[in-house]
């Protein structure tokens, strides 16, 4: 039986006339254990599908498994790493931390969820920042927030949706390696939504392009046959990878030519002016 | 004869102004310490043109009221009664002034005595507590009520008492407003019950949520021989005041940033813990908007209030200073004027520190 299985699972958005369905016969079937990526273009339904995994949506048809019993809503099960953070404002970073902590471990006493906030801060580095906002953190720290504040949570799956979109290349790089180090510590079951196609080689197991939506479907899946733990500098001589990415890219490119020969529709732009507000007091 | 009183006047004005910009000028260099003394120059400037049009203001309308009486006295009476009028005016005498806007000068000394008569009707409480001590003591062991002092109130005690009801209809409004406003914002279906509701009774003038206040507070209160007017005041006060609370509640809770509700979801929180961990932080900033024009408005809408509810604050002081008609009542006015413009000033002012205290940056907290 596999770990999570999505059977040809539908989203539709809106109804009648103005529907639009984003995704239309999904499947998929991860293992137990297996680091899976999903490249994509933007707005092509990553998070839609994200959405639909951890529960936060439900599919209009079709189904969703996780352990063979169907998705019906969020789950401790599932930690959820977002795109944009979604850390709490107000509170400070081991506060956004045990708010997780205290939800997912109702019985344990305030100085054991304290120790469990302070070992998952600890673990990705930002202990001199424990109480500090998140709006005094850079962006990659913020992410490492996020990344904590969902593995408090002892999930038995990462959902990550785009995780490091929104950093620069070198917090990126760091950051991957930070999280292959935890997934690699209990290998736990992760799946990576992502648009960088190196970054899905470099991590997952397997890499499975989304074709762009509306009606988006995935495609092929591709195996990455890299032994693990992989050498980011060593990559790029490495001949399976450019064999892998080429591919990838090349299947990319060409149905990202499809889309486009699709959508030749001609839009009117409606004849819109700046409004002036100088002087309008 | 006109030139002298001119220049009297002129003479005493230097003297009450020193104080005046001395104050402002510490002030106000407090406060723009770091942003420079230009700005500080301009605003001294800017009070002292104010306080200068304002005199020049109040000496034409004192002239032209002055030349009437006395042309009044001359065709009515003849020559003599005009210089006997005329005489009456130059000499201060405080039956014939002219009655009309009060000059700067005035309206300082009338600051001044109405401070005196505080202490004036204070020591007069402090004697007559000492003096009924014994019978209240008898009065209390015997469960009976104490006998109150029932004199005049000064003009301290109005603006106390109108910051203990303004301050009693603001926690009012925040008791209603707040709580209705996050069940409102909660839920979509009670939103459209309430709506209707809310869209009539915001426009509804303070004087009619007095008279409906009054209406039903008077039943209430029927039989017993407690004053209700504080009760009525601060009660119409919190009605007429809730509103922006009420709307920018609900307005702040059901527009709560969709991701903070989706780490609600992913973090399985309860249904009162998402509301208190996460729905009301995330609408902090907005409710206290809210709270902020609510106090704003509330104590725009006491001075009327109090005056309607015969409740012993300044609005009862300004509208008994002007049935009283006396030599100073005009310049009491304006005495009262600035001091309901500085109390909102910095009632809004306290507001604003709350408010900061407790908003965080939405944008750079994502």
């Amino acid at each position: 039986m596999a770990y999570l299985e999505l059977k040809n699972v539908c989203k539709t958005y809106g109804t009648g006339k103005d529907s639009t369905e984003v995704l239309s016969n999904i499947n998929l079937t991860i293992e137990e254990g297996e680091f899976v990526a999903i490249v994509g273009f933007t707005g092509s339904g990553k998070t839609t599908l994200v959405n639909l995994i951890n529960g936060l949506i439900k599919p209009t048809s079709g189904e969703v498994l996780f352990k063979g019993e169907p998705v019906v809503d969020t789950s401790h099960e599932r930690g959820v790493i977002f795109q944009n953070y979604s850390l709490l404002p107000w509170l400070t970073v081991g506060q956004n931390v045990a708010m997780a902590v205290t939800e997912a471990f109702p019985k344990e006493s305030k100085s054991e969820i304290m120790e469990r906030v302070k070992s998952f801060v600890e673990m990705v580095g930002l202990s001199h920042a424990i109480n500090k906002r998140p709006k005094e953190l850079s962006g990659g720290m913020r992410q490492r927030v996020a990344v904590a504040r969902a593995l408090a949570m002892k999930p038995e799956m990462i959902i990550m949706d785009e995780p490091l979109g929104a950093l620069d290349a070198l917090t990126r790089g760091n950051l991957q390696d930070e999280i292959l180090n935890i997934w690699n510590q209990d290998k736990r079951t992760a799946l990576l939504i992502t648009n960088d196609v190196d970054e899905g080689i470099y991590m997952a197991d397997r890499i499975i392009p989304l074709k762009p939506g509306p009606n988006a479907t995935l495609g092929p899946e591709f195996k990455i046959e890299i032994d693990r733990p992989r050498d980011k500098t060593a990559l790029n001589d490495n001949e399976n990878f450019m064999k892998t990415r080429n591919e990838i890219i090349a299947y990319l490119m060409t149905i990202g030519d499809e889309r486009k020969s699709v959508s030749e529709v001609e839009y009117v732009l409606p004849d819109l002016e700046p409004k002036s507000f100088v002087g309008s007091l | 004869m006109k030139q002298e009183i001119t220049l009297k006047t002129e003479s005493q004005a230097p003297n009450i102004m020193k104080p005046i910009t001395e104050f402002l000028k510490l002030k106000l260099g407090k406060v723009n310490f770091l942003g420079g003394f230009k700005k500080t120059g301009i605003t001294i400037l800017s009070i002292l043109l104010f306080i200068g049009l304002w005199h020049l203001g109040s000496k034409a309308l004192y002239n032209k009221e002055a030349d009437y009486k006395v042309e009044k006295a001359l065709t009515e009476q003849g020559q003599a009664a005009a210089d006997a009028e005329r005489a009456c005016i130059e000499s201060g005498e405080s039956g014939c002034q002219p009655n009309t806007l009060p000059s700067p000068t005035q309206v300082w000394a009338s600051l001044q005595s109405l401070i005196a008569d505080h202490y004036i009707i204070k020591e007069k409480k402090d004697a007559f507590a000492t003096k009924m001590e014994a019978t209240n003591q008898k009065l209390i062991a015997k469960g009976k009520a104490p006998i109150v002092y029932t004199g005049r109130a000064s003009f301290i005690d109005t603006v106390l008492t109108s910051i203990k009801t303004v301050f009693a209809g603001f926690l009012l409004a925040l008791l209603i407003a707040v709580p209705i406003g996050i069940i409102i914002g909660l839920s979509p279906t009670l939103k459209s019950a309430f709506n209707w509701f809310i869209q009539i009774f915001k426009p509804v003038s303070p004087v009619v949520w007095y008279l409906l206040v009054f209406m039903i507070v008077k039943t209430i209160y029927i039989g017993k021989s407690s004053d209700n007017a504080f009760v009525i005041s601060f009660i119409s006060v919190g009605l007429c005041a809730m509103w922006a609370t009420l709307v920018n509640t609900a307005m702040g809770v059901a527009s709560v940033d969709k991701d903070y509700i989706n780490v609600a979801k992913v973090l399985k929180l309860g249904t009162f813990q998402k509301v208190f961990k996460v729905i009301l932080p995330s609408s902090l900033p907005l409710i206290f908007t809210g709270l902020r024009i609510t106090l704003s408005v509330a104590w725009m809408v006491l001075i009327a209030i109090e005056l309607l509810a015969q409740s012993p604050g300044l609005g009862l002081f300004v509208w008994e200073e002007f049935q009283n008609g006396a030599n100073d009542s005009n310049s009491k006015i304006i005495v009262a004027m600035f001091v309901i413009g500085i109390i909102g000033f910095l009632l809004d002012r306290l507001m604003l520190t709350v408010q900061q205290m407790v908003s965080f940056n939405k944008n750079e907290g994502i």
